[in-house]
């Protein structure tokens, strides 16, 4: 016994002297500096790539590096494009799936890097510092990410990331939301004062709070009274949670479901119980004939065969690039059956007004928060530690104020919550 | 009804047998996995459309083909041999520590915490064994909080080391929601505290430490006290009190170092990792998996070694052939090659344990007489002369008791409208009475 105690207190004094050496050393000093400064980018669903010189490659191999397989909603849209792309522009491709955001995707990126694969391109989130470490190893190889940050800020001149405005394609689909309930009101089945939709949502950070956002201001511009409850499962892809939380939503009273998490479970649930669903990503109108009624997706072909043919004419990739309706990086999923009348006017209606950027998704004065109307929005664009607000994002067009999302950068900046959304357990 | 007039005799029948010689057992084994790897190569060969010699070559090559391949192939032998190492003493004690995911998530946690806390202001060889005794801790805490339940007051080991896991799963989310506040459930790469690059090369300390381990933890089951001890509690806890081991001590001690190697592991996949970070799918099942190498090298960590290196190398070549031949959009064909292969393997041990024995003789009615049973006995007898020329009464009493009594167990099992079979039931050897919260209390008193 009197060694065990022995033995404690050494550790313990170990680690008082590891503790008290704290304070004396002070060797690393503070990080990057917070001065830059971002303008709106200007590679904004632009595909041109400047072919006078004629192709300085012809043969190109295309790795593709996903979180999940093909049996998630969001990896399967990568790979069917990355697919159809690569088979269209005689590319080689080869997708490793199922990579975590680690050690794992960094390897992995190394892996294709070094088997002579001209481009890398990583699909999740999670991936991105892994990608970005590897740029720095493989100087000539093309790493590209979706929905990474710090494409502008990695300085790392062979790492490049790529959104699209998403946000405006959930708005469309928003639309059909709406139109739903108001038929549903209209047909007595709901009152007005039921008119609430429920969300699925991943995580709650701000791609997913953007995509929220801008799915309930398109039901709200159609059907003015609703509101919507969120809920969160902290992964991408959690069938059994993404079920649990679509019935909650509608045990809590919800009439209408969207998601942003990766697998079939909300839709499921949504087809079993009768309740109408908008998706995401890949339309899910075989699986649920009854409930399926709309979606939006992005069709990464369009930046895939971009960076295909900047690789092959010997072009620099932008370090940031937002997909849009001109160039089709942003589409609409086909209708359901359930849809209301008049939703295919609605929705090709509202796309005509975005693209002659007449409408904007987060006009100031079509939402508040905490019952104010935004003049200022500082959000946190130039990604670091600390989380800090640093970028002012709002822009005036004509005398429309608005939240100019992913103009700063692709990846979203709106993580603010409207009034007329609010938690599921609040 | 169940009882038809049909009776079918299986043309031979199985017997256990602890007797196999050495070699006899791992030709088996070896025959066995080179069975299951041609087996996989014909199911692979027919899902990826023909191509074996494209099978072999992608599962050596794809696997460690280059430097960079071959350090990383190296790093994932060596994790999944450590934390099937950390196994290793709690098995042999028939603890059964299945907890090893979250114990080894626990480990790489502290490691984390450490960077967070202390990255900035402390010197990284500092703040590496800092993070080495945090993990260390950590992980023991997993293990013991288990070890203490079962030593006092007997719970089940299985569920409640199941069960630490997720609660260790849910600790790291609840970290990481501190750590990235926007929500994003993803913290990054950590800039301080990665030892992993050392003479130009990743993973090396790794690979080096882990093999130290290993032979320590040899010379530790199998040369120390400690170790004997282990091997006691596990065969019979009353021999090991009769003999005056203190067997809550052992259990506990044991489940501390299970835990804290373990919590080694951790330290091994954050800081030994060339981007450190933490996500709850680090450990990335290796604390399950680490309990199929670790029966599959017997609880041997030299045996293991192999063990690992198989189930890495079918994971890993798995996972090349499938994304070489475009099937990599679907993880399905990876698990059903691993499986494949281990269900044969697993499969083999079948005929190490148990012996086939083609019947020579009918004898389609059930023998019930003693008649009969002696004339079983008398062929025993010569069987057994041959085997060992002398053999006393005593004994022969005893094997024809033994043999006697599977006999009838046997028959009794074969003939299905036998009743009331208790009366005949012979006794078995009993064993030995497991220590329960009630017999514990009587010794007490």
């Amino acid at each position: 016994m009197k060694k065990k105690v022995f033995v404690l207190l050494v550790v313990v004094a170990l680690i008082a002297a590891l503790c008290a050496t704290f304070v004396a050393c002070n060797k690393k000093g503070n990080n990057a500096d917070d001065t830059i400064k971002l303008d709106p980018m200007t590679n904004i669903d632009n595909v041109t790539v400047d072919k006078t010189g004629g192709v300085v490659k012809s043969s190109i191999k295309f790795g593709l590096i996903t979180l999940h397989d093909s049996s998630s909603t969001y990896d399967k849209n990568f790979i069917d494009a990355a697919t159809a792309v690569c088979a269209e522009m005689g590319v080689a491709l080869r997708v490793e799936s199922g990579i975590e955001e680690s050690n794992a995707c960094y390897d992995k990126a190394v892996e294709l890097a070094e088997a002579g694969f001209d481009i890398v391109f990583a699909d999740s989130f999670g991936h991105e510092p892994f990608m970005v470490q590897a740029a720095k190893a493989y100087p000539n190889v093309q790493f590209c990410h979706a929905t990474g940050t710090t494409g502008r800020i990695a300085n790392v001149s062979n790492f490049q990331t790529a959104f699209a405005n998403i946000y405006e394609g959930r708005y469309l689909a928003g639309i059909a939301a709406g139109m739903k309930l108001n038929e549903m009101i209209n047909n007595n089945t709901i009152t007005a004062a039921q008119a609430v939709m429920g969300y699925v949502g991943a995580y709650p950070y701000e791609e997913v709070v953007s995509g929220l956002t801008s799915f309930y201001l398109g039901a709200k511009s159609v059907c003015p009274q609703v509101t919507m409850k969120t809920t969160f499962t902290n992964s991408w892809f959690d069938p059994t949670a993404e079920a649990n939380s679509a019935l909650a939503l509608i045990n809590a009273g919800c009439a209408l479901i969207s998601q942003h998490a990766d697998s079939m479970g909300a839709p499921s649930t949504c087809e079993s119980k009768g309740v109408p669903n908008v998706t995401y990503n890949v339309s899910t109108k075989t699986a649920c004939p009854n409930t399926y009624l709309a979606g939006c997706k992005i069709n990464w072909g369009t930046y895939f065969k971009y960076i295909i043919e900047c690789v092959q004419y010997g072009k620099d990739i932008p370090d940031d690039w937002t997909g849009g309706f001109a160039t089709g990086a942003v589409e609409t999923l086909e209708l359901g059956s359930a849809v209301a009348d008049g939703t295919a006017a609605a929705i090709a209606a509202a796309k005509a007004q975005f693209e002659a950027g007449t409408l904007k998704v987060f006009d100031c004065s079509k939402f508040t928060v905490s019952g104010l109307t935004l003049t200022e929005y500082v959000a946190n664009v130039i990604s670091d530690e600390n989380f800090e607000a640093d970028t002012n994002v709002v822009l005036k067009s004509g005398n429309t104020t608005y939240i100019a999302e992913s103009t700063y950068r692709s990846a979203p900046y709106f993580g603010l919550t409207i009034d007329g959304i609010s938690p599921l357990n609040a | 009804m169940a009882s038809s007039k049909i009776k079918f005799e299986l043309p031979f029948h199985i017997t256990k047998r602890t007797d196999i010689v050495a070699w006899k057992a791992w030709l088996v084994r070896g025959g066995a996995i080179v069975i299951a790897f041609i087996l996989t190569a014909i199911v692979s060969t027919i899902l990826t459309k023909g191509d074996m010699g494209g099978f072999f070559k992608e599962m050596f090559v794809g696997t460690m083909g280059t430097a960079n391949k071959a350090l990383k192939f190296l790093n994932g032998w060596v994790m999944l041999l450590m934390i099937g190492l950390a196994l290793v003493p709690a098995f042999k004690m028939k603890f059964w520590n299945i907890g090893a995911e979250g114990q080894t998530l626990m480990g790489a946690l502290a490691s984390v915490v450490v960077i967070k806390e202390w990255g900035k202001v402390l010197p990284e060889e500092v703040l590496i064994i800092l993070m080495l005794l945090f993990s260390i801790i950590f992980g023991a805490i997993w293990g013991l909080i288990p070890a203490i339940f079962k030593a006092i007051w007997n719970t089940n080991e299985t569920l409640f080391t199941l069960m630490m896991n997720y609660i260790a799963i849910q600790l790291v989310l609840f970290a990481i929601n501190i750590w990235a506040p926007n929500g994003s459930g993803t913290i990054g790469i950590l800039k301080y505290g990665s030892f992993s690059d050392a003479f130009g090369m990743n993973y090396i300390i790794n690979i080096v430490l882990v093999t130290i381990v290993t032979a320590i933890l040899f010379i530790y089951i199998k040369y120390s006290k400690h170790g004997y001890e282990i091997n006691v509690v596990g065969e019979s806890v009353n021999t090991a009190k009769y003999i005056g081991i203190n067997v809550k001590s052992v259990i506990i001690r044991t489940m501390v170092l299970s835990g804290a190697l373990c919590g080694l592991a951790g330290w091994f996949l954050v800081g030994g990792s060339p981007t450190p970070t933490i996500n709850s799918t680090l450990v990335a099942g290796r604390g399950f998996t680490a309990i199929l190498v670790a029966w599959l090298g017997q609880l041997n960590p030299i045996i293991m070694l192999g063990s690992a290196f198989l189930v890495v190398f079918m994971q890993t070549g798995a996972a090349q052939v499938a994304s070489t031949y475009h099937i990599g959009s679907s993880s399905a064909f990876g698990s059903i090659v691993v499986g494949l292969f281990f269900v044969i393997v697993i499969a083999a041990e079948f005929l190490v344990n148990y012996n086939v024995v083609f019947k020579i003789h009918k004898h389609k009615k059930v023998a019930k007489t003693a008649d009969s049973l002696a004339t079983f006995g008398n062929k025993v007898e010569k069987e057994e002369t041959k085997k060992e020329d002398i053999i006393t009464e005593e004994q022969f009493e005893e094997e024809l008791e033994s043999i006697g009594t599977r006999y009838f167990e046997r028959t009794i099992t074969k003939s299905k409208n036998f009743e009331g079979n208790d009366t005949f039931t012979p006794q078995k050897e009993k064993p030995p009475v497991e220590k329960t919260a009630e017999n514990e209390e009587k010794e007490d008193k």
